[in-house]
C-alpha cells in the first residue's frame, strides 16, 4: 500500500491531540473532544489520525493506559481496584478483561512476575523506558482475543501459528 | 576542550519560527547565521554551554529532494523524532516561567524516579524532555 502524504499543518494539530492523550490518559477522550484539539471535524479527525499514527485514537488511548496500569502494578502498592479507577476504566471487570486480553495475563499475575523478576534495568531513563513497553496493538483488542492459544499457558501454545 | 560534539542539529518547519522560540522563549542565544542562496545555516546556543551548537535546520532542496523534505516536514510534525533533553536547576521553575512565555508544554512537572521532569514541544513538534538535575 502507498502511503499517502499528510498536510505538516494538520499533523501537527494531530500531534497536540495525542499530547492531550498522553497527559491525561485517565480521562474520556471521545473523538469529538479529540477532533475538537486539533481542529477538525471528527470524520476527518479519526482518518486523518489512523493514517498519521498507524492505529485508531481510541486504541492509542488504549494503549496507554495499559502503560500506566502497568507501570502502577510494577512500581507502587496500590489496590488493583485503585489501579483500574486511576487508568481511566469503569470498573474492576472491564480493566482486568482488557488488560489480560492486551499483555496475556492478568493484572496480578503481571504484578506478581514483574516483582518476581527483580528490579528495573536502569540503561534506559525511566519515561522513555515506559514508552517502549507499550504495547504494540497493530490489532483491535477484539481480534487478539480471537486469536487461538493466546494466553493460555499449556502444549497447546505450542500450536500456535501467526 | 578540542575535540567532542560541535553541532548537532534539528528539522524545523521554518527557521524564523524556530529561531524566535528558541532565543526568545528558551533564553538561547544564536551562534550562525549565515546565508548561502536559499540556503541558511543557523544555529543556537545555550547560555551555559558555549562548546554546543543545536543547530535549526529547513529540510529541502538542494541538501535534500522536494519528496524528502516533504516526509520530513511530516516526521516532525508527528512528533517522531528522537528525544531531547534539556537539564535545568529547577523544573517548576522552568516550567512556570516558560509557561508563562508561551511554551507548549504536553506535561506538568511530575515527581518521580528522584527527580522532576516536564514535556514541552517546539513550534514545529520536536519535543523536549525538562529534568531537574540531580544534585
Amino acid at each position: 500500500m502507498g502511503r499517502m502524504s499528510q498536510d505538516p499543518e494538520l499533523l501537527r494539530r494531530l500531534l497536540r491531540a495525542k499530547d492531550r492523550m498522553d497527559a491525561a490518559s485517565h480521562e474520556a477522550w471521545p473523538v469529538q473532544r479529540l477532533a475538537r484539539v486539533s481542529r477538525v471535524s471528527e470524520a476527518h479527525f479519526a482518518r486523518s489520525f489512523k493514517q498519521a499514527f498507524g492505529l485508531p485514537p481510541h486504541r492509542y488511548l488504549l494503549t496507554r493506559r495499559i502503560e500506566r496500569a502497568t507501570a502502577l502494578l510494577r512500581d507502587t502498592d496500590l489496590a488493583i481496584t485503585d489501579i483500574a479507577f486511576r487508568t481511566g476504566w469503569g470498573s474492576l471487570g472491564s480493566f482486568g478483561r482488557t488488560f489480560r486480553d492486551v499483555t496475556g495475563e492478568s493484572p496480578g499475575a503481571m504484578r506478581m512476575r514483574e516483582r518476581a523478576a527483580g528490579h528495573e534495568p536502569r540503561t534506559v531513563p525511566p519515561c522513555y523506558l515506559s514508552a517502549a513497553r507499550r504495547p504494540d496493538l497493530t490489532i483491535a483488542v477484539l481480534e487478539k482475543r480471537r486469536q487461538p492459544g493466546r494466553g493460555i499457558k499449556g502444549p497447546e501454545k505450542t500450536t500456535e501459528v501467526l | 576542550m578540542s575535540q567532542g560534539i560541535d553541532v548537532v542539529g534539528l528539522y524545523v518547519r521554518d527557521q524564523d519560527e524556530a529561531l524566535a522560540f528558541y532565543v526568545d522563549k528558551l533564553g538561547f542565544s544564536v551562534h550562525t547565521d549565515v546565508r548561502n542562496g536559499d540556503y541558511r545555516w543557523l544555529t543556537v546556543q545555550h547560555p551555559e554551554q558555549p562548546s554546543f551548537q543545536l543547530g535549526l535546520f529547513s529540510p529541502g532542496p538542494p541538501t535534500v529532494d522536494e519528496g524528502t523534505a516533504q516526509t520530513l516536514r511530516e516526521i516532525v510534525a508527528k512528533g517522531a523524532m528522537p528525544p531531547l533533553v534539556l537539564v535545568v536547576d529547577d523544573c517548576r521553575a522552568a516550567y512556570e516561567r516558560m509557561d508563562a512565555g508561551g511554551v507548549e508544554f504536553t506535561q506538568e512537572p511530575i515527581e518521580g524516579f528522584g527527580s522532576v521532569d516536564a514535556s514541552f514541544r517546539d513550534p514545529s513538534g520536536n519535543g523536549w524532555k525538562l529534568i531537574q538535575s540531580r544534585e
